[in-house]
């Protein structure tokens, strides 16, 4: 039923939207360490297996060494391709820094973040940095524990995405056939069906409220963007001479698919990557915001649904929602200049800001 | 013709997809809330009320194909089962009164941000290496990773609440009377203002950087070079050649990122508590009023289908190697 791929043709490297959603599709092909030499012409580099020489012969007889050895180089070619560029080194730093004030930050707050007080909705000061709540909660002290919470279940839940876009897939594209047919046909209806809505029915349902149940709802309803990219990853890549050989060799499927074909996908994979989890973090913000969440856990999210709740808006307490809406914001953008520097590498011709102005426009157009 | 059978086939089964996962959620659910639910209204509603909230839930000793038999058939009569919040109104009476508020709110505000962004994605690309090509996509970048409602917050705190330009909340001035009439249409216009804004500036990053991204592609190839040695006006270049053959992809990219839009639109009317199917759905989940949940899930997954359809009808009409694609 591939004829029912409704994404299958239109959709071409170049059509990156922007939105979050869509984070996969501007990669399209960075495979091994030659990226940006390989791509200059303007075409994605034909993606040749990382290491074929390795790969082909040596897979059996000595077994994860080799494959975590190719994991790991491809990795650091991709590191390296990618610390080149600007945005995606602005990006980063930024990333690093949530990154260290989830792990230190609440060492150095000493302020319990649901401890009320008698200071109630009083604005920043210098005993409360980022004011208090209604309950005379300080703001600051949630903010930090909030960041704690959302980067870590963001990470966490974009894994999670991320496997079992990976594992359906990898498989859809290497089967073929009917199961190919069934999971294309999965992979579509999933990828036209509003997430958010779905996600709220199945968190509702759930016995119990937190952060794992909006884990699991959002990676229920999010898998398909990145199962469908890497399926046509994969349909490139079944009958290259690499995984022929492996097969000829007698190895058996799973470990062809996961050993073999998964690690020359793993830039496809960390570039979907970065864009799955600032989908995730706003996804799980929105429904705590809604009050899907668990109201007692300090999250971005549930720092929302209290500011809401209580009117914050009404009474004038912008410290109340604006700082966590800031640090989203940031985080996001983050993420998205990541994504947008992966995207001028794929394809080069976006790659315009470091030209002379109008001379190179000229001499782009002789060329062309 | 083969490619839209071929399309409304899949659109069958994406449709019958959702109605069946709104039939499975709640049997499969562990713990049944539902069945907690019911008791509680043990007593205060007449039996049959109550048994017709058991069939829904699937609260019954019959076998999963004859509750699916019975579900089918009450959805073919369009009984989505009776709402909890506003008791003892149908579901589908509450969504019938709240559609045309979110579709319009949506609706526009998609179109124009649709529009907007690609005119400006398409100026972005012609002008590119430009101070104003290497300012604007960064600044959109921002805003586009902002959470919709929390843009929907900020806007009404700083243009209603302080500024007071704005109307605070609802989508209309309770003492005007709901109809064609000239204060109603203005009040509604009023209070439509803010929220379309904020959806039209979160969106509209997506369409612009897209359209922009593929045009600067299409403005490198040679039909475009030989356009513009034959000495054509430049506006002809841009729109006829560049442009035109840069759009599918927004087209379809319009068309993917839609149920993502509509979750974010959502989440604006939760904001501005605009009486739209967003805030209906806010409602039901406070109150847990599972009959309306589902009820607006289905309602949300048919109409993001159908836009789905209408963009993949206008891709096959401008796109004719869509329409002689092979299987």
């Amino acid at each position: 039923m591939s004829q029912l791929d409704p994404l299958e043709k239109p959709v071409t490297a170049e059509n990156t939207n922007g939105l979050p959603a869509n984070f996969y599709d501007g990669v399209a092909e960075p495979s091994g360490t030659h990226i940006i030499e390989a791509s200059a012409n303007g075409q994605a580099a034909v993606n040749t297996p990382i290491s074929a020489a390795g790969t082909s012969i040596a897979p059996v007889a000595v077994g994860g060494a080799p494959v975590t050895a190719m994991i790991a180089g491809s990795l650091s070619g991709f590191w390296r391709a990618i610390t080149r560029n600007r945005k995606v080194v602005f990006g980063l730093s930024i990333i690093l820094f949530f990154v260290l004030v989830a792990i230190f930050g609440p060492m150095f707050v000493h302020t319990d973040p649901n401890a009320f007080s008698e200071n109630l909705l009083s604005p920043p000061s210098a005993s409360n940095w980022l004011g208090t709540t209604q309950t005379g909660q300080d703001v600051f002290a949630q903010v930090i524990y909030g960041t704690r919470v959302s980067i870590f279940w963001g990470f966490l839940t974009g894994l999670l995405v991320t496997i079992l876009s990976i594992t359906i897939g990898l498989c859809a594209g290497y089967f073929g056939g009917v199961v190919d047919d069934v999971l294309s046909l999965l992979i579509n209806v999933f990828l036209v069906l509003p997430a958010l809505p779905l996600a709220i029915v199945l968190a509702a349902y759930f016995p119990f409220k937190g952060p794992l149940t909006v884990a699991i709802v959002i990676t229920i309803t999010s898998w398909a963007y990145g199962a469908r990219v890497l399926r046509a990853q994969t349909m490139s890549m079944r009958r290259r001479d690499f995984v022929e050989a492996a097969r000829a060799s007698g190895e058996r499927t799973l470990r062809i698919i996961f050993f073999e074909i998964l690690p020359n996908e793993i830039s496809v994979v960390a570039a979907g990557f970065v864009g799955t989890v600032l989908y995730v973090i706003i996804f799980e913000a929105s429904l705590e915001f809604i009050g899907l969440g668990s109201p007692t856990v300090v999250s971005w999210g549930s720092m929302f649904y209290w500011a809401q709740n209580n009117d914050a808006l009404l009474l004038g307490a912008w410290w109340w929602f604006v700082p966590p809406g800031l640090c989203i914001a940031v985080l996001g953008a983050a993420l998205a200049f990541i994504n947008f520097g992966i995207d001028e590498m794929a394809n080069p011709r976006l790659r315009t800001e470091r030209r002379p102005k109008v001379k190179a426009l000229k001499t782009q157009k002789a060329v062309a | 013709m083969r490619h839209l059978f071929r399309r409304i086939g899949f659109y069958l089964v994406a449709l019958w997809a959702s109605i069946t996962l709104n039939f499975l959620i709640p049997r499969l659910a562990p713990g049944n809330p539902a069945e907690a639910l019911i008791a509680r209204f043990q007593g205060r509603l007449r039996p049959e009320a109550l048994h017709s909230l058991e069939i829904e839930f699937g609260i019954s000793n019959q076998s999963l194909w004859v509750q699916y038999l019975q579900y089918l058939n009450n959805l073919a009569h369009g009984n989505l089962g009776v709402s909890i919040t506003y008791f003892p109104t149908p579901v589908s009476t509450v969504i019938s009164q709240d559609i045309p508020w979110t579709l319009t709110l949506i609706g526009l505000s998609t179109i124009i941000s649709f529009i907007l962004g690609t005119l400006i994605g398409i100026f972005l690309a012609w002008r590119r290496g430009t101070t104003l090509d290497s300012t604007i996509p960064p600044i959109l970048t921002f805003f586009s990773a902002i959470p919709y409602f929390w843009l929907a917050l900020l806007s009404l705190y700083i243009l209603a609440y302080t500024l007071n330009w704005f109307p605070l909340n609802g989508g209309y001035d309770i003492s005007t009377t709901v109809g064609l009439n000239g204060p109603f249409i203005i009040s509604a216009i009023q209070h439509g203002i803010l929220p379309a804004l904020t959806i039209v500036v979160s969106s509209i990053a997506g369409w612009l950087l897209g359209m922009r991204n593929t045009m600067i592609t299409t403005l490198s190839e040679d039909y475009v070079l030989m356009a513009e040695a034959k000495g054509l006006p430049q506006r002809r270049v841009m729109f006829n050649y560049a442009a035109r053959n840069a759009i599918l992809p927004n087209i379809t990219g319009l068309a993917i990122n839609l149920g993502f839009v509509v979750g974010g639109a959502l989440l604006v009317e939760i904001v501005f508590s605009y009486p739209g199917v967003g805030f209906a759905l806010l409602q039901a989940v406070q109150n847990s009023d599972y009959a309306l949940m589902q009820g607006l899930f289905l309602i949300i997954a048919i109409a993001v289908l159908a836009a789905n359809f209408l963009a993949d009808i206008v891709n096959a009409a401008l796109d004719p190697r869509v329409r002689q694609e092979k299987g």
